[in-house]
Formats: C-alpha cells, structure tokens, sequence
C-alpha cells in the first residue's frame, strides 16, 4: 500500500523569509496548511456558535432586563394580562425540586460509589457501573412518562398521606396530597442524578492511591473508619464536584420535571405543592407568549438558567479535575 | 476484644452493608424502570403502530409511523452537522493546535455541552425558525446537532490524543505530510474510540424532546422534504401522556418502550466496542 | 461499505425532497377546544385531497394567535378572538390584516372528579367564581351544595385544574366568570392567559381533562367533547335566566341565537351568559385565524377551498363530535368574507 510518500524536503530551504523544512510555502504544498485551516474552521465555528448563543440570549432579554432590572428576581407575580413578570416562583421551584433531588440522591449515591470503590471486587464494581451509566442513558420523557403513570399515584395514595400522617407538623409536609408538586419532581430527579454522582464519585474514589487507605488499616482503623475518614475525605472535591454536576443536570430538567410539578407558580413551604420551574414554564409558555415583553421575559429565565448551569459545570469540573491528580494510584484496597 | 472494638467493628460492618443496599437500591431501579416499560410497551405494540399515522382525536387505532420517521431524519441531520463539526473541530485539537485556542475552543464547547436543552430550543427558534418563517425538521435537527457537537469533540480528542506519539513519529521520519498522517494512521488508529463517542453522542440526543417543541413542533401526517413540521418519537410521548385517552397512553409506552431500546442498544453496543481496547490496523 | 452508505444518503435525501415537491404542506396552530373537530376534518379533507394536508398542532389559542402573527405557521387558530393590540399588532407586522372565520360551537364545561359522585351536580354562577378564586375551598360547601339537595358531597379539599398554557378556552370561562363576578373581573380579569389565584396547571384541554382524571376531587374547565370521550361527569350551570342548563348543542345554539342575527363583520363576538332560557351560559364560537394576504396561490387556493368545505360539508362532522353548527345566517356572511383572503 503506497500511503507514504518519500521526499527530500527536508533540504533546500526555498525563497522564503525562514529557513528550514517547515516554511509556510512547503506546508502548502503538502496539503497541511489546507488541512490546518480547514480543521481549524471547525474548531471555530464551535466558539462561534456558543458565542452567538449566549449573545441572543442576552440580546433577546433586554427589553425585561431595562424594565424590571433586578427586581425581577424579587417579585412572584407573572402576569400576563397586567404585563407583570417576577421570576421568583420559578426560580424557587428549581431550586426546591434541586435540592430535594440531591437529598434523596447524594447519600444513596455515594454510598453505592463506596461500595462500588472499596467493597465490590472488580469485575462486581465494573458490570453494576455498566448498568449504572445505562440508567444515565434514560431521556428524560420517559422519566417523565414513568413519573405520571407511576410515581404520581404512589405519592397521591400512599407516600405524601403517610408523611402527612408522621411528620405532619413539619411546615413541609401539610396541605392537600395532590400527587404532583415540588417533592414528586425532586423524586424523579434524584433517579436521574443519580447515575451521575455514582460514576464520578467512584473514579475519584478509585483514584484515591492505595498507601492512604493501607496505612490507614496499619494504624488499626476498621474498614468503614478507613473508608470514611481517609479515603473520602482525600477525595472530598472530587465528590463535591459529582455533586455539582447533578445539580446542574437538576437544575436544566425540563420534560420530567413539566409533567409531575403541578405547573403552578406558587411559592410554598410545603413540598406536596404544586409548583414551577424555570425551564417548565419556558417549555409550556414559550410558544403563545404574545407581545415581546412577555417573550423576553421567558428568554431572561432562560438565561438565568444558562448561568446557574454554567457556573455549576464550571466548578464541577475544577474540583474534579484537581481530585483526579492529587490522587494518582489505583485506590483497590 | 474490648467492647469499644465490637462497637466500630460493628458500624463498619453496618456501614459497609449500608452502601452496599444504596447500590443494589440504584441499580433495581434500573432494572423496574426497563421492566414495567417492556410489560407496558410491550403489551401495546402493534402492526399499527408502526405502519399507520395519527388517528384523528379520540379515535383509536391511530400509529406513530411519522413520527419514527421523523425522529430518523432529525436525527441523520443532526449527526450532519454535530459529527464532522466535532470530528474535524477534535482533530485540530489534538493534531494542530496551540494551547491557548485549545483552552478557549474547549471552554465553548464545555460551555456548549452545560446549555439546558430548553434553551438551545430557544436558539434554535430564533435562529432557524424565525427567519425561515417555518417549524421545520431542519431547525429540530439543528438544535440536536448542537447538542452532538460537545460530546463528539472532547470524545474524539480524547481517543485521538491516546494514539500513541510513536505512530506519529514513525510516518514523520518517514516523510508523510501531517495530513496524511492524520488521515491514515491516527484516525484509524482511534477509530474505535470515534465510533463510540459518535455512537453515545447519537443516543445522548435521540431521546432529547425539549429542544425539538419549538423547532420541528409536530406533525399529524408525514412530514414531506426537509422545511416542515415533523412528529418525532420523544414529543410524540409526551403530547400522548398528558393527554386524557387511554388510547393514547398505550401508544405513548410504545413509543417509549421503541426510544429506550434504540438508546439502550446503540450504549451497549459503543461500549462493546470500546471495551475491545483501541487497536492499530493491520497494514 | 462507505461508497455504498453515501450513495444511499444522498438517494434518501432527494426521495424526500423530491416528495416534498408534490405534496403541498398547510401548518395551522392554535386552540385545544376544537381540535378534535379540526383532526377530523383535516383527516377527512385529506382523504379527498390527497396531495394537500393541512398538519394543524394544539398548542393553545396563545400559540395559534403568537405562531400565525410570527408567520412561522400559514393560519391560526383561537376561542378567543384576537384583542384590537392583538390584530393591531399583526398589521403593523405585515403590513394587512387578519381575518376571524368561526368554524363551529362549543360549550365550556366544569367537570369534575368526585369519588362516588355519579350523579350530575348543579353549579350556580357564585359557585364557579368561588371555587376558581380559592374561597370555597371544599366540596360540601353550602354554596355548592345548595342546588345539589341529595348528593352526598364529601368534606374533602376541592383540587382546582386550569389551563398552564395561553388558551381560548380560558378566554371563554374567565370572560364567563368576569361577566357573573365583580370581584373575579376586578381580581383576575379575562384573558387567555391569566394570574389564577389557586390551582393545578395542565397543558391544553387534554392535560386539564388528564389532571381531572386522574386527581380525586378535582374540578377542571374543559370543552364539552373532551368530558364526552373521557366520561367524566359534567355539571349543569344556572343561566343568566335562572335555569339550570346541561351542555348540549341546542342549549350552544341558543347563546348563539342573538349574535348570530347581529353578527359583526369582523365575527369577533362573546356569547358567554347569553340572554334566553335554554341558553347554555359558557358557550363560544371558535375562529381560524388566516392572514388576509396569502402570497403563495397554491396555499392561498387551498386555504379558501377548505374553508368553503369546512362551511357546507365540514358542518355535517360537528355535532357528531358534540360541536354545534354554524347557524346559518353565520355561514351566508363567512362566505362572503372567503373572498377577501386574496
């Protein structure tokens, strides 16, 4: 197969302003060049169009962003007819149904990436993670599909009466069962964030090298006191930044969260109401918001919604990364 | 033993046991969530759901022929635009660049890949719908595309940067041109890792609705060419869903029962050809 | 391999564009209310012109005012007729007006979900406002179990269902309940779009007909045809007569009887709470919104030939699907205003 090509370039410097093999003129004429810019317009075209993305989203949410400046992050009222737009509501269900999500899931989460760092034989540890991924393939409207058929009569009939029932003078726990609201949607969430937290939580953990945990159990510490004491701690960012990435996949949920949240603004102690989210409200109303105003104010959530992702995402990523090279052996005990 | 060692031996064991039903916990879901879809989606498929078009409102034996279809072209366009764009964008990455376009081309697409997917609908609409003057399957598949871009980037740089330097070196000293290189040694080199990352990008936005509501909205009949309306499987679920007719729900597990099974094969299938390590061509 | 994969990529690719050429492709948007007659007859016109189909999308009266003002989609469609900002704002945008065809009649209907209540409830007007303004808050309240003497109401909370999306619909039962409470009307107003003061949000009449059904002791607004197909009970309303009327197309057509005699050119008209004994209180007409300029000739023609159908053959579906006919003074004066879509 005849797929090099012998030359003699590297000899001859032609009647350029450098000497050498690598003159512009040669790489021309190899094609590289070509190949450089061509590549290199792609690369670009990303950084263009992520440009343009957050500049329409900034453009397009001026005329609220004039008129309501901050306020519109303190005012609850999202009116319509009166030309009235707060985005409190909305960004309060985001962050309730958020938070709800990672205390169901932060717990069940790194407790099953310990078991699956530290516990689980290898080949245990690789096929449960191979089905964990699986479950972060799931989209989101079957979640959300499941979440209507299934997890809302379950809180209607049996969880959220039960909780009313033993923990009912919590503030968070009164009002009428509805089955949708602000804890359904942190339910299903936390099943979506799960995965996430699972698989970059047990690479860290993974990471962790070896000489932490065995000197650990030299100095007499069970398996559990080395595990939570030593290794965890030692790959503390790393499991913040898991976290930080499942909240800001919470945060962006759209399809399952519309269909269990109740589509309602209201602000609300109790965790049975009905609520809204930023990127619901945007899903249900961005078709029909007549007059600009109105558009623009879903277009301002939206970029707040961008934000708040984007700093998470941002953050995330630091913790991890300076995790994974603190630690560098492979942490099998 | 002393009884303050039974005590920490115990919460060890307890403890340990512990985290051990978190990850049983995690993974049965899995497991009840593919179950009941398979009974449910399984029981309501039929020859008409495939073959026939929507039925008018509150009549049965209507299908989601369109929108398999439609769901296959938005996705042929968006690995149209999010396959070469990461392909090529990763190749400058890895094989051309400077560190500092490097970091910023990374960022974006960092940036990119963080953006809800609600809101690249919102791009998508203002860019694409709005001056066309049309809901379309170009604009759905545009915002998909977007979507692609990221995953396919950092994926295929990652496997490109793992070919080793030493393939490199030998075609140099042997004279191949860099593009050449490129062409015929590094990318087949890596091209078990490209397949995979394509492969995952794919499913990642086969199962997307949110950006798909205002760009190819929706479509009762088959949608002709490439400037219409299209149903698609994600929106056609959730339209069907929240709807009132129990004729509807069963369709609408069907569908769901279609979507995941494509996205659960096309995973399964990316890792096993991962997992077979990355492999130099026979020459 | 691959030689063989683009060659089929690019056949694909012109099969479907070249399909695209002989099918020419109508997209309308807008009301949840008539959309089951909409499907059926889009479904039907279709089977008679096989090479027009005519793909409309519920998403709300909004959305179908929004959409067609935008010109992503060719017409509209709403039960609430565009407000004067509304079609002002369409002219300044395109530079001609846009023009109001009722299609059929509808009634709005409260339905609801009681456990072991099977029987037809009476509502009066001040037990609507009530429970949509959050003050009567449970089922066994005397306002509403004034007129209801032997039904056995539970002393459950009541769960209130409307629409989370920009819908006719809502136009109908807020301008109902704006018409028959001074506080409703000074509180909330009509619109389709407004600020509910308490309430469950379901996304066009299937979502709110899909909470209904599925929330114990839930009550929603929906077009009669939705409760008929769901059966699900739906309760009588007092009128501005003092009788208690059951939805039905006779009770739609008398609300219509006096509009239809003075009919505006525009044919934006409320028939809610209308005036006569048999007249059910929160009925409406329902519009297809079409641009007065249609550039294309093709869709223009297209456009003009269903409406013509829609008001001959297309009125014998309606009340199959529970929708009431035009009256015909109505479809003499449409027919005269298809000639000015030019």
């Amino acid at each position: 197969m005849n797929r090099l090509v012998a030359t003699t370039t590297t000899t001859a410097p032609s009647a350029g302003p450098v000497a050498g093999s690598r003159t512009f003129l040669s790489r021309l004429n190899k094609g590289d060049e070509i190949a450089r810019l061509i590549t290199l317009l792609f690369a670009v075209s990303v950084v263009l169009v992520t440009l343009l993305l957050v500049f329409e989203l900034w453009q397009g949410s001026a005329l609220p962003r004039h008129k309501f400046g901050f306020n519109f992050f303190r005012t609850s009222v999202w009116d319509p007819i009166f030309d009235q737009f707060g985005a409190l509501p909305f960004i309060y269900g985001t962050l309730v149904t958020a938070a709800v999500s990672l205390l169901i899931a932060v717990p069940l989460g790194i407790g099953a990436a310990i078991f699956l760092a530290e516990l689980a034989p290898a080949r245990v540890s690789d096929t449960l993670e191979f089905f964990i991924d699986l479950l972060a393939a799931v989209p989101s409207v079957i979640y959300g599909l499941l979440g209507v058929f299934i997890v809302i009569p379950l809180m209607r009939e049996y969880i959220q009466p039960g909780l009313k029932n033993s923990l009912g003078f919590l503030p968070f726990f009164q009002g009428p069962a509805y089955g949708v609201g602000f804890l359904t949607a942190g339910i299903v969430l936390a099943i979506m964030v799960i995965p996430y937290i699972i698989s970059v939580s047990r690479e860290v953990l993974l990471s962790v090298p070896r000489d932490q945990r065995e000197a650990a159990l030299a100095l007499g510490s069970t398996r559990w006191e080395a595990t939570w004491k030593v290794v965890v701690p030692f790959a503390r960012a790393g499991i913040f930044g898991s976290i930080f990435l499942a909240l800001a996949r919470a945060l962006g949920e759209t399809m399952a969260v519309t269909m269990v949240i109740g589509n309602t603004p209201a602000i609300s102690a109790s965790l049975f109401s009905p609520g809204y989210s930023i990127a619901a409200v945007i899903a249900n109303e961005f078709t029909e918001a007549t007059g600009d105003l109105y558009l623009q104010s879903l277009i301002e959530l939206g970029l707040v919604l961008f934000l708040l992702t984007f700093i998470l995402n941002g953050l995330a990523r630091l913790l991890i990364v300076a995790t994974s090279q603190k630690g560098s052996g492979t942490g099998r005990a | 033993m002393n009884p303050r060692l039974r005590w920490r031996k115990f919460v060890s064991n307890f403890m340990l046991t512990l985290t051990g039903v978190c990850a049983v916990v995690t993974v049965s879901v899995l497991f009840f969530i593919l179950g009941y879809l398979v009974f449910h989606g399984g029981t309501s498929i039929s020859w008409n759901f495939f073959t026939k078009l929507p039925a008018p409102v509150g009549e049965t034996g209507g299908g989601m022929a369109n929108a398999i279809l439609g769901s296959a072209k938005l996705l042929l366009l968006a690995s149209l635009l999010g396959v070469p764009i990461g392909f090529f964008g990763a190749i400058y990455l890895a094989e051309f660049s400077g560190s500092t376009m490097a970091f910023v081309v990374r960022y974006a697409a960092d940036l990119l890949n963080g953006v809800p997917s609600i809101v690249i609908g919102i791009f998508a609409y203002g860019l694409v719908v709005l001056p066309f003057k049309h809901f379309s399957t170009l604009a759905g598949g545009f915002a998909l595309g977007l979507m692609m871009i990221p995953i396919t980037l950092r994926s295929t740089e990652e496997f490109l940067r793992a070919v080793p330097d030493a393939l490199r070196e030998g075609a140099m000293a042997l004279g191949a041109s860099k593009w050449k290189t490129i062409a015929t040694i590094i990318v087949p080199a890596a091209y078990r890792g490209i397949l995979t990352a394509i492969l995952l990008a794919f499913a990642r936005v086969a199962g997307e609705t949110a950006p798909l509501l205002f760009t190819a909205f929706g479509n009762r009949f088959w949608s002709p060419g490439w400037n219409q309306p299209t149903a698609s499987l994600p929106v056609m679920i959730f339209t069907y869903a929240i709807a009132p007719y129990e004729d509807w729900h069963r369709q609408a597990w069907a569908a769901g029962l279609v979507l995941l099974g494509l996205i659960l094969v096309i995973n399964i299938v990316a890792r096993a050809i991962l997992s077979r390590g990355i492999a130099v061509p026979r020459a | 391999m691959k030689r063989i994969a683009a060659i089929f990529l690019v056949v694909l690719g012109l099969a479907v564009a070249l399909r695209a050429q002989s099918i020419l492709s109508i997209n309308g948007a807008g009301a949840t209310f008539p959309y089951p007659m909409y499907s059926k007859w889009f479904d039907e016109y279709h089977k008679q012109h096989a090479n027009l189909q005519i793909n409309y999308q519920s998403i709300g009266s909004g959305g179908g005012i929004k959409q067609v003002t935008e010109g992503t989609v060719d017409f509209g469609a709403s039960d609430g007729p565009m407000n004067d900002e509304q079609l002002k704002g369409f002219q300044d945008k395109h530079g001609f007006g846009i023009l109001h065809f009722p299609t059929v009649l509808g009634a709005v209907v409260p339905t609801y979900n009681i456990p072991k209540v099977t029987s037809t409830l009476k509502f009066t007007p001040e037990a609507l406002a009530g429970i949509y303004l959050g003050k009567i808050t449970k089922w066994n309240d005397p306002v509403i179990t004034g007129p209801n003497k032997g039904i056995n109401l539970p002393a459950d909370d009541i769960v209130v269902v409307h629409r989370a999306d920009g819908s006719g619909t809502t136009y109908c039962w807020t301008d109902y309940l704006s018409k028959i409470s001074d506080e409703w009307k000074n509180k909330v107003g009509k619109g389709t779009s407004v600020n509910w003061p308490v309430g469950l949000g379901g996304k066009g009449n299937e979502g709110v007909m899909g909470v209904v059904k599925q929330t114990p002791n839930s009550i929603g607004y929906v077009e009669l045809i939705y409760a008929i197909q769901n059966n699900t009970p739906f309760g009588d309303v007092r009128n501005s007569s003092g009788e208690f009327v059951t939805a039905s197309l006779a009770g739609v057509s008398a609300a219509a009887a006096g509009a239809a005699k003075n009919m505006p050119d525009d044919f934006r008209v409320s028939i809610t709470n209308a005036p006569g004994k048999a007249a059910y209180p929160i009925s409406t007409f329902t519009w297809l919104l079409v641009p007065e300029k249609i550039s294309d000739a093709a869709k223009r023609d297209a456009i003009k030939g269903f409406l013509k159908w829609m008001m001959s053959d297309g009125q014998n579906y309606a009340e199959g699907l529970a929708y009431a006919k035009l009256p015909s003074p109505v479809v003499a004066k449409e027919t005269k205003a298809i000639a000015k879509i030019q």
